[in-house]
């Protein structure tokens, strides 16, 4: 769980340490211009954020703009033992994109190329560094759009995604990111750049762009990408079924996904959430309900229209007090935006909030949301549920005020008593938001020390000296030596 | 690697008598490409299948992890075998959550028993498969064999959601989970998927489940030009209607349809004819889907110029379909050689279609453009001689180049062992193999798992 990484390895390191970092970012100025550097502190600070309630900060942070600029970059911090960390747009939910051991972190903003755009073979080539919905514009006048849709996709880069291998409201039909990624182009610690994947169909040999995506920055950096397009529907209805009990609502996800029904998003706005959302943008969902259902269908009309049907009774069964279906275009766009801006609504109410992301079988949902109140109530918080219901990936939010120690304490705590429950009924500790550095102690509650020790294997192999992304994903105890590594060769801590 | 002599006894030793098997006459028939093991073992849990890895981790053996065996031709000969670690006594449902539409299986569950099991709660798993009848879901995912219904559920690796194995080590690992979406850990189940056994022995896999369709239908149109079968397979395809399968037939492969068909009893479609080439559609879903689907593809049937075309009901299209899925098992033993090749491009173009048929014509074989970019070209010969072999080995040379210069690739998904020896049936080395030999490295330190079978050695 999150331990506030409160330490500033800039201030901390020995002299050797800030010797190599100096003489890399002298070097690093000289190859790509000191305007894509960074290195005084307060530019630093800005960086040491991400979407999670994680903090490290990186001893300087450079832009590159080409592969070859990456993987010199790459080079150059290998040759002075200087860690690495990769960082899209910093929207991340887990401190993927944190420099957890201080070192050059390299910000892929500006590699921000579409590359090639191939219609026919529905396949798209970009920099690392292009922002998810920005594909979608740059295909949509051929009928084409990317399909992963994480609800920062108008600010978060692609890189960040296959790294997290994100999801999104849509991907319970269509999957995510790992499901939309035809080939990748990596640049391995020792700065060597390698393709792995084929632009078009499976390519003999090991499924490594199936490995390389979701694993967090942990084994390669990436820096081009073939994703998949997807064609638009020929029909979109967007439903909002309104319950007056927050149990009907998940009793009605537990019977669309028995029956077998797979609309092409499933989201679920408990009350208090939905009149937060209200208050912020008007999106349409009923104050008075104990909970919506925001439902959309997509396909051939004939599919559309029996699945709208079939949704539709489901709902009348399940005692919804009514099914709206969005009118128009505008309707449906505010539908989700307010969906989509929920965080941002509940945002304004605390301090600082906490998103979870576990992963529960949909069988499990009603007695699930249940407990998941009952633990908030036991360390005082209110916890709002909005979250991709049809695919059992929930996202409890607690809000608190991280200056108050004790308040902090209390998150953390009521974060992991939440993500043990996931575990127990036979979910999982993250969906679509990563490990990171927020669940790696986490992790022991579904891995074996055998598990831990392939992965670490697997690890080791592409990145044998943890300088890439250090105390990710891994237990710190559980044979993750790499902080523990640098401390002893370059005097960072961890 | 370790001597085998008195394999059996040091086995019985360490593990004890009931599981192993060592009479020669069983042994043959456990032999991947002429290379039979020492021993047969026949675990009935995981814990027992990681114990016999250890065993052949600790004394160096070679071991090959088998279901079915119905498709161990795919892949290079193993340089050597010493144990075959046959899975099919674990065949449990270890976990079914008919709501979640998740299923948790030990790797030996034969697919048929399976299909079985989801029928009952009215669902499947769209592993549409050749060798149907026979495979065990393990050795699917590990031969990476295609499924005729990826077009509209994908492959594999898209409703693989984690899996059980036991690594080089002799280590019982796991990866993914029991839920749809996850994102702990690293994804090592999706290397599983066609490593052929090469990298751990998975002994269970879970999946999720799909509905079960309420109703199918099919079509079939005949051509007399490849390029307007072409024309008609790529509108169908550009169309977005929700298609299941989508196989193109040249004349030659329609003829043998059609004699498999006859020979099964079962209806023959007019279209599919020795002297034309044909498409064959199949789709699924509610009556108005089906219908409408029907309705959109004989329209674009009729403007691609077909010269025949006709809708199939439920039953008739289960026929052909089901001939379809078997394609691998019935090309691969068609005639005394077979070369089987399977060719994956960016798109499918007139002109590499009428190149691969001249192909076949000039060898007797014949092309199935099945769907996902995916063709296969057969090519048969009388005995394995000197002169077969050199045309097989001279075929398979222009189609690697072919498949390359046009950003595809292409692999041999059945050789004659004389072909092997003269050419690799994975192709050109890929550009990635350093990567992929640092996951087998991971995965199987000592390289005991299916030494030689796999790409570039591995």
């Amino acid at each position: 769980m999150p331990v506030r990484c409160e330490c500033n390895y800039s201030e901390e390191m020995n002299s050797g340490r800030a010797a190599a970092i100096s003489s890399v970012g002298g070097e690093i100025r000289s190859l790509l211009g000191p305007e894509n550097v960074l290195s005084a502190n307060e530019d630093l600070m800005l960086y040491e954020f991400d979407g999670s309630v994680e903090k490290a900060r990186p001893e300087l942070v450079v832009f590159p703009r080409t592969t070859e600029d990456v993987s010199s970059i790459v080079r150059l911090a290998a040759r002075y033992e200087v860690p690495i960390v990769g960082r899209g747009a910093g929207t991340g939910l887990s401190g993927g994109a944190l420099a957890r051991g201080g070192g050059v972190m390299i910000v892929f903003a500006r590699m921000n190329k579409i590359i090639e755009i191939d219609v026919e073979s529905r396949r798209a080539v970009v920099q690392a560094g292009v922002v998810n919905a920005d594909i979608t514009k740059a295909v949509e006048h051929a009928g084409l759009y990317f399909a992963p849709d994480p609800s920062s996709q108008k600010s978060c880069t692609i890189g960040g995604n296959v790294a997290e291998n994100a999801g999104g409201p849509h991907t319970l039909a269509y999957g995510v990111t790992t499901n939309h990624i035809a080939a990748l182009e990596l640049v391995l610690p020792d700065g060597e750049v390698v393709r792995v994947g084929s632009n078009h169909g499976d390519a003999p040999g090991y499924d490594l762009c199936g490995l390389f995506v979701g694993s967090e920055g942990t084994l390669a950096l990436v820096t081009e990408i073939t994703v998949k397009l997807s064609p638009k529907p020929e029909s979109v209805k967007t439903l909002l079924a309104i319950f007056d009990t927050i149990e009907d609502a998940s009793q009605t996800v537990v019977e669309i996904t028995a029956q077998g029904i797979t609309p092409a998003a499933c989201e679920m706005l408990d009350g208090w959430t939905l009149r937060i959302v209200e208050d912020y943008i008007q999106a349409g969902f009923p104050r008075d309900s104990a909970a919506v259902l925001l439902l959309e269908v997509e396909g051939v009309r004939e599919a559309v229209e029996a699945q709208e049907a079939a949704i539709g009774e489901v709902c009348r069964r399940c005692r919804a007090r009514e099914v709206r279906r969005a009118r128009d275009d505008h309707e449906r766009e505010l539908l989700w935006k307010g969906r989509k801006n929920a965080f941002g609504a509940l945002g304004r109410l605390a301090p600082s909030n906490y998103v979870l992301d576990g992963v529960i079988p949909r069988s499990k949902l009603p007695q699930a949301l249940t407990n998941i109140l009952e633990i908030g109530k036991k360390y005082g918080f209110h916890i709002g549920n909005i979250f991709h219901a049809g695919d059992g990936n929930l996202h409890p939010i607690v809000l608190y005020d991280p200056r108050d120690a004790q308040q902090f304490k209390n998150a953390v705590a009521a974060a992991e008593e939440i993500i043990r429950y996931c575990v127990e009924l036979g979910g999982a500790l993250t969906g679509e938001h990563g490990v990171g550095m927020e669940k790696n102690e986490l992790m022991s509650l579904l891995f074996s020390d055998a598990d831990f020790e392939l992965m670490r294997r697997v690890h080791d192999a592409f990145n044998p000296d943890s300088s890439l992304n250090p105390g990710k994903i891994f237990p710190l105890s559980k044979g993750c030596g790499e902080i523990r590594i640098r401390r002893q060769t370059v005097g960072a801590r961890g | 690697m370790s001597t085998i002599a008195n394999l059996t006894e040091r086995l019985e030793g360490a593990l004890g008598k009931k599981r192993i098997v060592s009479a020669v006459e069983e042994l043959a028939q456990y032999a991947v490409d002429g290379v039979a093991p020492g021993a047969i073992v026949r675990p009935q849990c995981a814990e027992e299948a990681a114990e016999v890895v250890r065993f052949a981790s600790a004394e160096k053996l070679a071991l090959i992890p088998v279901g079915a065996r119905s498709k161990c031709t795919i892949g290079m000969p193993p340089t050597r075998c010493d144990i075959a670690l046959d899975m099919s006594g674990m065949r449990e449902i270890a976990h079914y959550d008919a709501g979640d539409l998740t299923l948790s299986v030990d790797a030996g569950m034969p697919l048929r028993e399976l299909e079985g099991a989801l029928a009952e709660r009215q669902q499947f798993l769209p592993l549409a498969v050749p060798c149907f009848e026979s495979s065990t879901v393990g050795g699917v995912i590990a031969s990476g064999i295609d499924s005729v219904l990826r077009q509209r559920y994908g492959s594999a690796r898209d409703f693989l959601i984690g899996a059980e194995f036991v690594d080089g080590k002799g280590n019982l690992c796991k990866s993914g989970g029991r839920v749809v979406k996850n994102v702990t850990g690293y994804d090592l189940h999706k290397l599983l998927i066609g490593s052929l056994g090469t990298i751990g022995v998975i002994t269970r896999l879970n999946f999720r489940t799909f509905p079960l369709p309420e109703t199918y239908g099919g079509h079939v149109a005949s051509f007399e030009s490849s390029e307007r079968a072409l024309a008609f397979r790529n509108a169908v395809e550009a169309s977005d209607l929700p298609v299941a399968n989508l196989e193109l037939l040249s004349p030659a492969m329609a003829k043998i349809t059609k004699a498999i068909l006859a020979k099964e009893d079962g209806p023959v479609p007019g279209c599919v004819e020795g002297d034309s080439w044909a498409v064959y559609v199949s789709f699924e879903g509610s009556e108005k889907i089906v219908q409408r689907v029907a309705r959109d593809v004989e329209r674009l049937a009729h403007e691609a110029g077909a010269r025949k075309d006709e809708p199939l009901d439920a039953g008739y299209d289960s026929q052909l379909g089901g001939v379809l899925r078997e394609a691998f098992e019935w090309l691969r033993w068609a005639a005394p050689v077979v070369a089987l090749f399977r060719v994956v491009l960016p798109r499918i173009m007139a002109e590499t279609v009428a190149a691969l048929n001249h192909t076949a014509d000039s060898l007797r074989g014949a092309v199935l453009v099945r769907a996902c970019g995916v063709t296969y070209l057969s090519l048969m010969g009388e005995q394995q001689d000197e002169r077969t072999l050199g045309a097989f080995a001279k075929v398979a040379k222009d189609v690697f180049v072919l498949a390359a210069g046009k950003q595809g690739h292409a692999t041999l998904l059945h050789a004659p062992l004389g072909l092997k020896q003269q050419v690799c049936v994975w192709g050109a080395t890929p550009g990635d193999f350093s990567m992929m030999k640092k996951v087998k490295q991971a995965f199987d330190p000592d390289g005991i798992f299916a030494p030689g079978r796999y790409v570039g050695g591995l």
